[in-house]
């Protein structure tokens, strides 16, 4: 996938470089970003206007959702919609094509080191209630 | 402008922070504003105070929104604008910048800004839910990344980077606990050490329980007039000579680097250039430790020492009384308590109180330059105020 969105005029049925459009593909298991076709800066989450050069010229960019884990926390205490996953470790990964995201990290809390290699993955259930965003999460890239 | 007074401090009042039951916000953040008016003689609020800017972070913890006239109304100056300002745990030192700029506009010769939270009569997942509001939500809220693990993740960047120690970390609480049980005001007013910090439950590893600052209520207040006219008001006013704030991505995983906040580095160079000064001339600082690691990380980002020797400053005693640059005299969020839109103007107070030598048993001697450090979120925005002994 890597489609184009048109500068003003409406020139293809891809959705537009949001929040929502980054979850609605998470729903359908593809992470993606958005790309500044003038700086070739990736935007993630996507966005609108692009932060570094200004252009509005932005198009989509399928993700390898692998990469390696930057920094992370354990979290013991949660907001009563995480409460029954404590202790759960949450992290920064670096992807491999340089950009950022963060999240949980599905692995032993002993297990977890900065360095570790990690694959992106996707819930299947949603919330009814606002917003509905299908998450993504973290797992160990060997296993499946 | 170089070392030139912006506005001047003429008084400053605090409530008691802590548990503060069966109060609400307006009751507690009087409590403030009569402690400053009551301080200062020679101020007639109907007559002199002329706007009140006032910091509070969530409408959630009281379900009350519009907050700032129901203070003015409450300290007995109904009329008065009366603006709320906020930048989460930075909400008051914002609502300062605020404050100097109506001042330095020729506008007003005397405003009151302040901050007020209530925070205790909650539950504490609604506590961490609201706190989190501070930091993304799309990509860190939605993932269940609360607010003491956003700070996790700086603190494990931090000693991956630098091989600071979850011991360093825990000698920032024991000595804002030394430091609070000075402070009559203060939350908590006991020792700790550095075991019972060690071995305390874990809240976002390395965090934890006593890494972390404290729910609280609490109300602070300052009255600031134009620099000529301070000497009506006070003998001993305190001027404020350097002012800088800074923003950065609302998510901290969109930064280039987590082992500092580029905020508070840019908002201390505006600071220290504004006011003439250096790192090396500040006598007392309160920076922002809503979790013991930040702190460490304030000592960098403003230069008194270097990146990476946080660790290092804290176990050498240089930010304890008596050492070389004494970091949160008043306990700071750890033992003061951080009644989270309160904190900025509570921090000034503080600074207020040490350079009029007014804080007591744990007044800094000879004190004349003074700092504050107020982070918002987790380093979205920071504020960096300088102070000056007037004389």
């Amino acid at each position: 996938m890597f489609t184009s969105i048109g500068d003003g005029a409406n020139v293809d049925s891809s959705p537009p470089p949001t929040l929502e459009s980054f979850y609605q593909f998470c729903a359908e298991k593809k992470l993606v970003a958005a790309r500044c076709k003038s700086c070739k800066a990736i935007l993630l989450p996507p966005r609108v206007l692009c932060p570094r050069c200004s252009s509005t010229d932005i198009q989509w960019m399928k993700l390898k959702g692998t990469g390696r884990l930057l920094t992370y926390s354990v979290v013991h205490i949660a907001p009563l919609a995480f409460q029954s996953f404590v202790p759960y470790p949450v992290g920064i990964v670096l992807l491999d094509e340089g950009t950022k995201l963060p999240g949980i990290v599905r692995v032993e809390p002993r297990d977890i080191r900065i360095g570790l290699k990690l694959k992106a993955a996707f819930e299947s259930s949603r919330s009814h209630k606002w917003p509905s965003w299908a998450r993504y999460f973290f797992v160990k890239a060997d296993s499946s | 402008m170089k070392g030139k007074p912006l506005a001047s401090i003429v008084s400053a009042g605090l409530s008691k922070f802590g548990k503060l039951e069966g109060r609400y916000s307006r009751e507690i953040f009087l409590e403030a504003a009569r402690e400053a008016f009551c301080r200062c003689p020679n101020l007639d609020p109907k007559r002199d105070v002329k706007a009140l800017f006032v910091g509070q972070m969530s409408e959630s913890f009281e379900h009350q929104g519009h907050v700032a006239p129901s203070l003015s109304d409450w300290m007995g100056l109904v009329r008065i604008p009366a603006t709320r300002i906020e930048a989460a745990c930075a909400s008051s030192g914002a609502a300062l910048r605020c404050a100097i700029f109506a001042i330095m506009s020729g506008i007003y010769d005397v405003v009151a800004v302040g901050g007020v939270e209530k925070m205790t009569h909650r539950a504490t997942h609604d506590v961490t839910e609201y706190l989190a509001m501070a930091s993304d939500f799309p990509m860190e809220q939605w993932h269940g990344i609360t607010f003491p693990a956003i700070f996790g993740l700086i603190a494990t960047a931090h000693m991956h980077k630098y091989g600071t120690t979850e011991e360093q970390m825990a000698m920032v609480a024991v000595k804002n606990h030394h430091h609070g049980c000075f402070n009559p005001k203060a939350q908590i007013q006991t020792e700790i050490t550095v075991k019972q910090v060690m071995e305390s439950r874990p809240v976002a590893w390395p965090l934890k329980l006593f890494d972390c600052s404290l729910i609280s209520d609490g109300a602070s207040c300052l009255v600031i007039t134009k620099p000529g006219i301070a000497r009506r008001f006070t003998d001993t006013p305190v001027d404020i000579v350097g002012t800088g704030q800074a923003s950065d991505t609302i998510g901290l995983y969109e930064r280039d680097d987590m082992t500092f906040m580029q905020v508070a580095r840019s908002a201390a160079k505006q600071a220290y250039e504004m006011s003439d000064k250096t790192p090396r001339g500040i006598d007392v600082a309160e920076v922002h430790d809503c979790f013991t690691i930040a702190e460490i990380v304030a000592y960098e980002d403003l230069g008194f020492c270097a990146p990476g020797e946080g660790g290092k400053l804290v176990e050498e005693g240089e930010t304890r009384l008596g050492g070389r640059i004494p970091v949160n005299t008043s306990g700071g969020l750890k033992a003061k308590g951080h009644p989270v839109g309160a904190t900025g103007i509570a921090q000034a107070s503080e600074i207020y109180l040490q350079l009029t030598g007014q804080a007591g048993a744990r007044q800094v001697k000879n004190a004349s330059t003074g700092l504050t450090h107020n982070i918002g979120g987790s380093g979205a925005t920071g504020v960096v105020h300088i102070y000056r002994r007037r004389g």
